[in-house]
């Protein structure tokens, strides 16, 4: 995802980390993070996809005073097609790959820029879920001098039905 | 609190467990601070009814984000060089998770000596719900 401005901040890594349930005080306690080997509060290894929070655009969060194909009053809070199919947006697209290449690791202060580099798009014909549609994305994470903080290399999957359980 | 390479062989392996009944309020929670909002991870009425599953489902991040808590207690803090993983299969509240890592080898890069890992994680029926790498910087 691009996004001009993705500012590290100290509580944003606090309800991050509380998230995926590390305790670990580097996360909640800048003292105790100074005794560390990084000498600071760190983000977490997976924090750079909350960076979503800072792109204006980001497809998965309600925006004001637009649809949304969550539930309200009705399941999905977009109309129905007139030919009854089902939009194309409540199908569901499914996160296949994500991986993480680290140049260092961001702190509170820093303040990143997220950057779009084109990826692939490939088919595959899956068993449990009809025809795959991958799609790679690929940022890469610069910090205020221009020096690249972290790549990341997204694959994402549109499935022509939902996966068999 | 990191590795050193000397006291690791090849094919070692560390676990650890990362949720027992996984509940669908830490979902909201990292939806809320991942900014992914998507419906089919916390709102039922729209996964059951409009997408098809049977229930809401994690996201894979939020695995992801578990198995990473996993390697930064084991590698130690600040030491991962990469971390790659491919969602083999969903997981579901009430699934319990446990990660493993396993040394496949250590490379000497530039003077810094990497451990490269196999990373896995399973749910209590045994399957791989996420498969992929890490690679370390030892002392």
């Amino acid at each position: 995802m691009a996004v001009k401005k993705f500012p590290i901040e100290a509580s944003h890594i606090m309800m991050f980390a509380r998230s995926v349930g590390d305790d670990n005080d580097i996360y909640f306690d800048d003292e105790y993070a100074k005794t560390t080997e990084p000498g600071s509060v760190i983000a977490p290894p997976t924090f750079m996809q909350s960076s979503a929070q800072f792109d204006p655009d980001y497809f998965l969060r309600p925006a004001i005073g637009k649809p949304w194909f969550g539930s309200g009053k009705e399941a999905t809070g977009l109309k129905p097609q007139t030919d009854g199919e089902k939009s194309s947006d409540t199908k569901g697209g499914l996160h296949a790959e994500q991986h993480f290449e680290y140049h260092r690791h961001p702190q509170p202060g820093d303040i990143l820029t997220a950057t779009n580099l084109p990826g692939k798009t490939w088919e595959k014909e899956g068993k449990r879920s009809g025809k795959l549609v991958f799609s790679e994305s690929i940022t890469e994470y610069r910090d205020q001098n221009g020096e690249l903080v972290v790549t990341a290399k997204g694959v994402g999957v549109r499935t022509e039905r939902p996966v068999d359980q | 609190m990191a590795l050193n390479a000397n006291d690791l062989t090849t094919g070692q392996t560390h676990k650890a467990t990362l949720v027992e009944d996984l509940k669908r309020t830490q979902i909201v929670q990292y939806a809320g601070a991942s900014g992914d909002y998507n419906p089919l991870h916390t709102d039922e009425v729209f996964t059951t009814q409009v997408a098809g599953y049977p229930s809401v489902f994690a996201h894979g991040m939020l695995t992801m984000g578990m198995t990473g808590k996993m390697l930064t207690d084991y590698v130690g803090d600040g030491r991962l060089t990469k971390f790659g993983v491919r969602f083999t299969n969903q997981v579901w509240p009430g699934d319990n998770l446990e990660a493993s890592a396993t040394l496949e080898n250590i490379e000497e890069v530039d003077g810094n000596q990497l451990g490269n890992f196999e990373v896995i994680t399973t749910n209590q029926d045994g399957n791989v719900v996420l498969k992929g790498y890490a690679q370390a910087r030892l002392d």
